[in-house]
């Protein structure tokens, strides 16, 4: 276990949870203003991937694909908003997640009869297939440092956005008080609509990033929607910065765990016992972790209401 | 039987309780009064254990009840009724005070028994309705009941805990001119044999009603007497009666 | 004998000639769905309790259909097959996992509840994943079936049987317990909780409690369903399952004694009949059926709340 292993391994965790954030930003920020609980928010993040392959094959360029497979979601979000969700905002949550887990099973089948059930394969573009020089000596993929780097600048973007223009100050105040935004006269249904496109964008881009590392497959949203919960219960319904502090922690945790905790348990316990227990537990790190966070802050750590 | 001393809860910039004291005697009836903005459902919150305050302390029958939640005071003898109803509108009046009886009447971890069919519970809660005056509408669905009805409803199940304190939250809110009278008379009644802190808008019940009247002003108690020395208090006509007008 | 009693009767007359007619007519193929759909029936009344009764959107429930199966096929890897040891360590294990998530998720509610109770969910699938002794990914086959003496459950239509009174002893035992002290002071809690803190309810042990009988109920359905597939993956405990549950408690009315029951047998008749349809219609779309059964159940959630069993007579309060 060199100090190089674990530097790689830190950027590979910066890496996963720079891809929750993405999609944890989204789904808090609709958490925290609109109420609703939106189980389909996986479903963009796989259309997104799926419309970014479809169109770069289509095309031949790859950041045409991106481009389309970004307008596409949001697209599909929108409408997704527009049809369902509209109908879903004065239900109580049980109605939410039952029509949107209504909504997975559709959009999950539906890709499955337009691209098959079998897993994609989708590469990085060939200027980004190569590897970058660490400065700790060994080299690291130059599509994953991509992502950290885009990842990042887009919570730059959200936080100017959040922070420091109308339009985020309505959000954050909708995330912490939401009669009273829509008692000053804001328009509702227009800011709805807006987060949650802009949500949805989110979503596709992480799954388009993501999509040549892992795979490209029907259902492939739902097992990151659940790390994006542990993300957001951990950081605060309702906050960006809780989002991305939460991320990056279940990242660098999760990614961590899984690389270096059955060798670490190896040396305390007979390697073959490590053998089945180290998986198992590096498993149910970030679920454990969400535990102690709920034990001891059960609002998140950065909740939006005080 | 109650005191509270320097009682303080902001939000925000907002003091809404300032410092607050208040004593209860054992038998006597208080009354809260006070402009609307005042407090009043943020005191009554701290007091019933909704709220947590930021300061000060209260204690009831000689015990800190500070920080202890609702539930535990309820269990102690300190009951409420809600300003706004707030009964549960699934089940009949009966059914309402037999919860309230239920709850009072040690841990509810028996699992086989109905419930509804243990005359332990649902005898003192028909006590308790003909007490009140709703005999007739025992087995009516609490949300069928007329808004004074639900009312009086609230009041039962408060009385149906068996309270060394009842606070209650403007029990005549929204009632007419009849309903409010008979009230008035109820309470009139039962406070020969209850300990009271009643928060009220109506006037008239105030003054027949009260003991000892503190009144409530931006969150601070500008005047605690007995009804005849509040009247005349000045501070308290500029602030208050004075404002209403 | 009131309408409800009679109803009940019928039915259950009906589902003890099942088996003779079903065989009669050659189709044992529908004695195994019927008594699978009785076993995830157990499941959907246990999710009743703290879902219709209780308010708690639990959506990890499928959880204890694992832990059950999976307390039978661990069990059996290790050469153990009395049947009465596999059914008590199925709602003994159930009822301590549902004990520790309960008291961690309990603590919370609305949106972080649903939220927290999926991600335990998921850990344990995690889990069953990651133990590569017992399967991982694939499962394992039951050695095997839990072998109780005084029912053969390699005969079909003992197992069948046994599984309807198992059934129908889940749901007298509900009905008793959201009748009882305990019952309606969940209840209370759940109509109004502002109230129920008031009069001195604290919903916390009671929630917690009902959520540990659930859990205990499920892993029981957990057992049986595993011998009933003969092979335990981790595949019982996705959220999928988790959802399919609370349709199936949603459909047939919440807080109704028949509604788990009535729901089960909807929700998979339903699901037999679209793969019927789509069969004669359009051959290769079977393995899509769920392209329809999506859009199905969106729409039966937002017009058609109150469930089947609201058919029958008024819900309980």
């Amino acid at each position: 276990m060199t100090f190089g292993l674990v530097f790689e391994q830190l950027l590979n965790g910066l890496q996963f949870g720079v891809t929750l954030f993405l999609m944890a930003a989204g789904l808090t920020l609709v958490l925290g203003i609109m109420n609703v609980v939106n189980l389909a928010h996986g479903s963009l993040y796989m259309v997104g991937a799926y419309l970014a392959l479809a169109a770069a094959q289509w095309t031949g360029s790859y950041l045409v694909g991106v481009a389309l497979g970004l307008t596409g979601t949001l697209l599909v979000g929108m409408l997704v908003e527009v049809i369902v969700l509209r109908k879903l905002y004065d239900r109580d949550h049980l109605d939410q997640v039952l029509a949107t887990f209504g909504l997975i099973l559709f959009f999950n089948e539906l890709v499955a009869i337009l691209w098959g059930r079998a897993s994609l394969f989708a590469s990085p573009p060939s200027w980004l297939a190569g590897h970058i020089d660490l400065f700790t000596g060994s080299r690291y993929p130059a599509y994953r440092a991509a992502i950290i780097v885009v990842g990042l600048v887009t919570a730059a973007i959200l936080w100017y956005v959040v922070t420091r223009t109308r339009l985020g100050m309505l959000v954050r105040a909708g995330a912490s008080n939401r009669t009273m935004v829509s008692a000053l006269g804001v328009n509702i249904r227009l800011l709805y609509t807006v987060v949650f496109g802009f949500g949805a964008a989110l979503a596709g881009l992480a799954g388009l990033m993501a999509g040549p590392i892992y795979n490209v497959q029907p259902g492939m949203g739902e097992a990151v929607l659940i790390q994006v919960f542990v993300v957001i219960v951990i950081g605060g319904i309702g906050s960006i910065r809780g989002a991305l502090v939460g991320a990056v922690i279940v990242g660098i945790v999760d990614t961590l765990g899984r690389a270096f905790l059955k060798p670490l348990m190896a040396t305390i316990i007979s390697a073959p016992a490590a053998e089945s227990a180290g998986p198992a537990l590096a498993s149910m790190l970030i679920y454990l972790l969400m535990a102690v966070v709920l034990a001891i802050r059960p609002q998140g750590l950065f909740p939006a209401r005080g | 039987m109650l005191e509270v001393r320097a009682l303080t809860k902001s939000f925000g910039a907002l003091r809404a309780t300032d410092g607050v004291d208040l004593d209860v005697r054992e038998g006597e009836t208080l009354a809260i009064i006070g402009p609307n903005g005042a407090g009043k459902t943020t005191l009554i919150g701290q007091l019933a254990g909704m709220l947590l305050p930021d300061g000060g302390s209260i204690r009831f029958a000689g015990e800190d009840i500070t920080r202890l939640p609702a539930p535990r005071r309820a269990r102690m003898g300190l009951a409420r009724s809600f300003q706004i109803t707030s009964v549960y509108k699934e089940f009949t009046a009966l059914q309402n005070v037999a919860l309230a009886v239920q709850a009072q009447s040690g841990h509810s971890f028996r699992f086989w028994r109905p419930a509804f069919a243990d005359a332990s519970l649902i005898s003192p809660a028909e006590k308790i309705l003909g007490e009140v005056g709703l005999e007739k509408r025992m087995h009516v669905l609490a949300a069928s009941l007329a808004h004074g009805e639900q009312r009086q409803l609230e009041v039962a199940m408060a009385l149906a805990t068996k309270p060394r304190l009842l606070l209650l939250d403007e029990p005549m809110a929204g009632m007419g001119a009849e309903e409010s009278q008979r009230m008035i008379g109820f309470l009139a009644t039962l406070k020969r044999r209850q300990t009271m802190i009643l928060v009220e808008h109506d006037m008239d019940a105030v003054f027949r009603l009260a003991d000892r009247i503190s009144v409530l002003v931006y969150g601070r108690v500008v005047a605690t007497d007995v009804p005849e020395k509040i009247k005349q208090n000045e501070e308290v006509r500029r602030a208050y009666l004075g404002e209403e007008s | 004998m009131s309408r409800k009693l009679l109803l009940w009767g019928v039915a259950v007359l009906a589902l003890l000639a099942l088996p003779p007619i079903l065989l009669a007519l050659q189709q044992p193929f529908y004695v195994d769905l019927v008594r699978r759909i009785m076993i995830l029936a157990i499941a959907a009344v246990s999710l009743n309790l703290i879902l219709g009764y209780g308010g708690m959107v639990s959506f990890g429930h499928a959880a204890y259909i694992g832990v059950g199966a999976y307390a039978v096929g661990i069990l059996g890897f290790y050469g153990v097959f009395n049947g009465w040891l596999h059914l008590l360590v199925a709602v003994v294990a159930s009822a301590l996992v549902a004990l520790a998530i309960g008291a961690v998720s309990i603590r919370t509610s609305g949106i972080y509840f649903i939220m927290i109770t999926l991600a335990f969910t998921q850990m344990l699938y995690y889990l069953g994943i990651s133990v590569a002794e017992f399967g991982g990914d694939d499962g394992m086959r039951l050695k095997r079936r839990s072998q109780l003496g005084i029912v053969d459950l390699n005969d079909p239509v003992q197992f069948y049987y046994l599984a309807l009174v198992l059934m129908l002893f889940s749901v007298f035992l509900v009905s008793k317990i959201v009748n009882s002290r305990f019952g309606m002071a969940l209840r209370a809690c759940n109509s109004n909780e502002a109230r129920s803190r008031a009069i001195g309810f604290s919903p916390y042990p009671y929630r917690l409690a009902a959520f540990v009988i659930a859990g205990a109920m499920c892993g029981l359905a957990g057992a049986l369903y595993g011998n009933h597939t003969n092979y335990i993956t981790p595949g019982l405990m996705t959220w999928e399952q988790s959802g399919d549950l609370m349709f199936m408690v949603i459909l047939g009315g919440m807080a109704t004694t028949a509604g788990p029951v009535i729901g089960t047998f909807a929700f998979l008749f339903g699901e037999e009949l679209i793969k019927a349809l789509l069969g004669l219609k359009a051959q290769g779309w079977i393995e899509h059926w769920q392209v329809i059964m999506g859009p199905l159940l969106v729409l039966s959630v937002l017009f058609f709340r109150r469930g089947l069993a609201g058919i029958f007579g008024k819900p309980d309060a």
